[in-house]
């Protein structure tokens, strides 16, 4: 087991590699505005794995690839108070020196390598590029550099690798290609968004386990977007969970599957159909579906769809608070209830 | 259930490839796509199948043959006593209200400028002609078994949720009465609070109704949830078959543990269910498949079948052989039993 990690809601004394506060994301678009990610706040610790969920529309993708000006704006808005990489603000960045960070200080591997990665180039070639572009080795030693890169990722047949192109390769290899890409500027920290949701199950078992292993040969920091609670489980520090544009739990991997307490993250964990339960009953279900990101109610999101909901959380906006050392929650009933239980360490 | 009533379904033999263009000039073999290659199963009434494989294994196809829309090169497939296979496209029309796909992506399957009402009508207005006052009727009563507001009824297919769609889809599938539904991924493009509703529904709706489902998923989740009985598909041919419980307690397959072994369990202290690793490498192509055993590239059994039975998995195919009660592997380590 790694060691616990400190939540986002604070700054840590250990060494926070990315610091995110206050983070937001609007749309313009003609039926009005998007409200996509709605006040985010956490924190990356060197080396560790952030986990962020969510189901489609919830902003997790969107909150990541904000910080890294790969959300265009416009149409997109984009404003937090404090975006910070290893003492590197973000948001003091133009374009070009944004675009510098990705790739030489941040690696991104996407769920389609096929529309990440370029189809006149081969591998070899555009691994190369990454290498030359960041650092600073040339020619031959950045193609030899590539294949080196194409090994480490588990290819057997490295060479032939470097030398095909995206659509000769099977959708595994080019997942193991675009995380040899990511890599290879040698990043402090990579984020990956839904990198096995389009891969077979047995596929994607390698290319978590794979994941892993790099994590801990690398030491990199890893921020994981995913809707897949079961491959979170197995990969995830720290996870946060997001719903309609805001984190509303966050907390160290054992105690978010332990004792979920938002019922949001409840009923979520709770609709997985699960292989080992003995006798099969029903599925729990959350009633209704996600609100519109275009009329978000004032108070709670989660308010329509709470079993647990008191009037007022119609009208006031929960904030996140402590339930337990390294756990959050955006609830204030649900807080409430724990704290007079009071079943868990504060 | 009664086991020796006649199935409702009956696939025997059966096989679907498909030519691929271009074949000469860029690939060595003749290039037929294997994509259903030897197919038997059969599904009682009031029964659930769920059919499971990765992408590419041949599901789908195999959904589209039993639907007719798609023909077979070989074999056969009965329903309810008509031979499917044998019939012509308007013989296969007519039997259409009998027989429902429920697809993956509802959005796309629905005519995005007619409103959820005119959806779900458009059944009982061709195939019972029904109009005024009783298709009203029969259009709210289908609102509600499908647990749609029909307050939602003049929304166009783009102002509806993805869960919202998918019942409209269902509902248009429910709406002639259908014996069979043959589900293709019903949930894997909802989400997980979403996809649990859907599922309820449907095993709601088959004990309402008296429905047999053929339930095609990659998820063994879902699968296991709404199954009686589940076949493994593997390259165009199923490698297991057995009622639900065993298959997931006593899978055999060497592919079924490693696809059982691969499902990532929602728990950080179990990884998985078997504790060990899932297959390595990726399914071959369905135009050039193994010689053999399908799954011989990827096994990690072949060294013991070599070993103890002498038997070459990549020049000898094996059988799908009965192993216990309703459970059939295509395995050479199973010998057959009884």
């Amino acid at each position: 087991m790694r060691h616990v990690l400190p939540t986002g809601h604070h700054t840590s004394e250990a060494a926070t590699l990315l610091e995110v506060r206050g983070l937001h994301v609007e749309f313009l678009t003609p039926e009005g505005v998007v409200h996509a990610v709605n006040g985010v706040d956490f924190d990356v610790a060197s080396g560790e794995s952030l986990a962020i969920v969510g189901e489609s529309g919830s902003g997790k993708t969107v909150a990541a690839m904000a910080l890294v000006g790969l959300v265009p704006a416009p149409p997109a808005r984009v404003r937090a108070q404090r975006a910070v990489l290893n003492g590197l603000d973000l948001l003091a960045l133009d374009g070009a020196e944004l675009s510098e960070v990705r790739g030489a200080r941040i690696g991104f591997v996407f769920q389609d390598p096929l529309s990440a990665l370029n189809p006149v180039l081969t591998i070899g070639r555009q691994i190369g590029e990454v290498i030359e572009r960041h650092l600073e080795f040339s020619g031959g030693e950045a193609k030899r550099r590539a294949v080196d890169w194409l090994v480490r990722v588990g290819i057997a047949d490295a060479q032939d690798v470097a030398n095909s192109f995206p659509h000769q390769l099977s959708g595994g290899m080019r997942q193991r290609a675009m995380i040899a890409m990511a890599l290879a500027g040698e990043p402090e920290l990579l984020i990956a968004d839904e990198p096995t949701t389009a891969l077979d199950v047995t596929v994607q078992a390698q290319i978590v386990d794979l994941m892993l292993q790099l994590r801990d040969d690398l030491g990199m920091a890893l921020i994981w977007i995913s809707h897949d609670l079961g491959v979170v489980a197995g990969l995830a520090d720290r996870v946060a969970v997001m719903y309609a544009g805001r984190i509303v739990e966050s907390a160290s991997v054992g105690d978010l599957y332990g004792q979920p307490a938002h019922p949001y993250t409840r009923g979520l964990i709770s609709s997985v159909p699960d292989l080992r339960t003995e006798r099969l009953s029903r599925l729990t279900t959350i009633p209704g579906g996600a609100p519109d990101p275009i009329a978000l109610p004032p108070g709670c999101a989660y308010f329509p769809r709470c079993g647990l909901s008191e009037l007022e959380c119609q009208a006031r906006l929960p904030m996140m608070e402590s339930i337990s050392s390294n756990h959050w929650i955006a609830c204030a009933p649900a807080a409430k209830e724990i704290a007079a239980t009071g079943d868990r360490e504060s | 259930m009664n086991e020796r009533a006649a199935p409702l379904l009956e696939v025997s033999d059966l096989k679907v490839h498909f030519s691929s263009r271009g074949s000469s000039v860029w690939s060595s073999n003749n290039g037929a796509i294997r994509a259903v290659d030897g197919v038997s199963l059969t599904l009682r009434r009031g029964e659930t199948l769920g059919l499971v494989g990765e992408s590419g294994c041949g599901k789908s196809t195999l959904g589209r043959a039993v639907l007719g829309l798609v023909d077979a090169t070989a074999g056969t497939v009965r329903f309810d006593g008509h031979e499917i296979t044998a019939m012509t496209r308007r013989e296969v029309q007519r039997l259409r209200p009998r027989i429902q796909l429920v697809f993956q992506d509802a959005g796309a399957a629905l005519n995005p400028r007619w409103r959820a009402r005119d959806l779900v009508a458009e059944p009982f207005e061709i195939h019972s002609h029904l109009e005024g006052g009783e298709l009203h009727q029969r259009v709210d009563a289908m609102f509600e078994t499908v647990g749609l507001d029909p307050a939602l009824g003049g929304r166009l297919p783009r102002e509806l949720s993805g869960g919202q769609k998918q019942r409209v889809g269902i509902a248009r599938a429910l709406a002639l009465e259908p014996d069979l539904l043959v589900c293709d991924e019903p949930t894997s493009a909802l989400d997980l609070s979403i996809q649990a509703q859907i599922i309820n529904l449907l095993q709601d709706l088959q004990e309402q109704l008296g429905l047999s489902y053929l339930f095609i998923a990659h998820d063994l989740g879902v699968v296991r949830q709404i199954s009686d009985r589940v076949a493994v598909m593997y390259l165009g041919k199923i490698v297991e078959v057995a009622s639900r419980d065993r298959l997931f307690e006593q899978g055999r397959h060497p592919y079924t543990q490693a696809l059982l072994s691969a499902v990532p369990l929602a728990d950080p202290e179990h990884a998985n269910i078997h504790g060990s690793k899932g297959a390595g490498g990726e399914v071959p192509s369905p135009s050039s498949p193994p010689l053999g055993c399908n799954f011989c590239t990827r096994c990690e059994s072949k060294r013991e079948v070599a070993h103890r039975l002498n038997i070459d998995c990549d020049v000898t195919e094996p059988e799908l052989v009965t192993v216990g009660h309703s459970h059939e592997v295509s395995c050479h380590l199973f010998q057959p039993v009884g």
